[in-house]
């Protein structure tokens, strides 16, 4: 079962990936990346169950936090810095 | 299986990654896919069990890095150039495979991975790996290793690391502090 959690996991990263690349505003890469964050914590918490060493939960929990942190900076900063030109206009 | 299933998964996110973040000019966006790439790093060194490692990248790649370099971008947004409109690409493409070409003809004499024989395995791991229980009472090797028998190592990366850090305060919030000062000086004069 892990097994299939694990594969599902990798094709939401894929698709996720994909949204970072195309999306359109910045609000789309700031949630992109907070998915991402996400859905590689539950990949290893997923993979610790299959390799039994359940001592990298705690590392997980540890992602968790960096990345909680790194999105509040974001936004905070997207919200505070001057920016907001580069949401609306995008030119990549 | 399923282990060769997530590498294979996650170095190609990782080369995917990789390729966008030369092609794009969005500066924002690239800033993004670095946390990705720490990201995609961290949970590979995971699976590789190189805990440790993963940790750090999480933390210094994902978290602090992707901070600075957006403080970074608020702070020099309108400062960006245009980018160059053409070079030749050819000699700096020649060089790199050279050079990477060099560097896998180094990696053929490498020992494979894991290997018992290696070197690296026959030094002074065997005497971490029986001694560092009894002698430091620290049940992860690695963290036994890091901060006793190379304490003084650690404490001196420390100290690199807070430099640095220090370095890259004084140079982000410079800015900010002269136009507090330019503030106080006017209203002083205005008083």
């Amino acid at each position: 079962m892990f097994i299939a959690v694990s594969l599902m996991i990798l094709v939401t990263l894929g698709l996720i990936l994909a949204r970072a690349l195309m999306g359109p505003t910045i609000y789309d890469r700031i949630a992109a990346i907070n998915m991402f964050g996400t859905k590689i914590v539950l990949l290893i918490a997923s993979f610790a169950f299959l390799s039994g060493r359940t001592d990298l939960l705690d590392i997980a929990l540890v992602y968790v936090l960096i990345n909680f942190i790194a999105v509040v900076a974001v936004l905070r900063l997207v919200e505070h810095g001057d920016f907001h030109s580069s949401g609306k206009g995008d030119d990549y | 299986m399923i282990d060769l299933v997530i590498n294979i998964s996650l170095l190609t996110f990782l080369a995917i990654t990789a390729v966008a973040i030369v092609r794009m000019t969005n500066l924002f966006a690239i800033i993004m896919l670095f946390g990705m790439f720490s990201l995609l790093t961290a949970a590979l060194f995971v699976v590789m069990d190189a805990v440790d490692v993963a940790f750090t990248e999480a933390a210094v790649g994902a978290g602090i890095s992707t901070v600075l370099m957006i403080t970074t971008l608020a702070l020099t947004k309108d400062q960006d150039e245009k980018h160059p409109g053409c070079h030749r690409p050819w000699l700096p493409l020649a060089v790199v495979i050279v050079t990477g070409a060099a560097l896998v003809y180094g990696t053929l004499d490498i020992p494979a991975f894991g290997d018992p024989d290696a070197p690296a395995q026959t030094h002074v791991a065997p005497y971490y790996l029986e001694k560092s229980i009894p002698e430091t009472g620290v049940p992860n090797v690695v963290t036994s290793v890091l901060a006793s028998y190379r304490g003084f190592d650690t404490l001196g990366e420390i100290v690199v690391v807070f430099t640095a850090g220090i370095a890259v305060l004084l140079l982000i919030g410079g800015r900010h502090s002269t136009s507090k000062n330019k503030k106080n000086k006017r209203e002083e004069n205005d008083a």
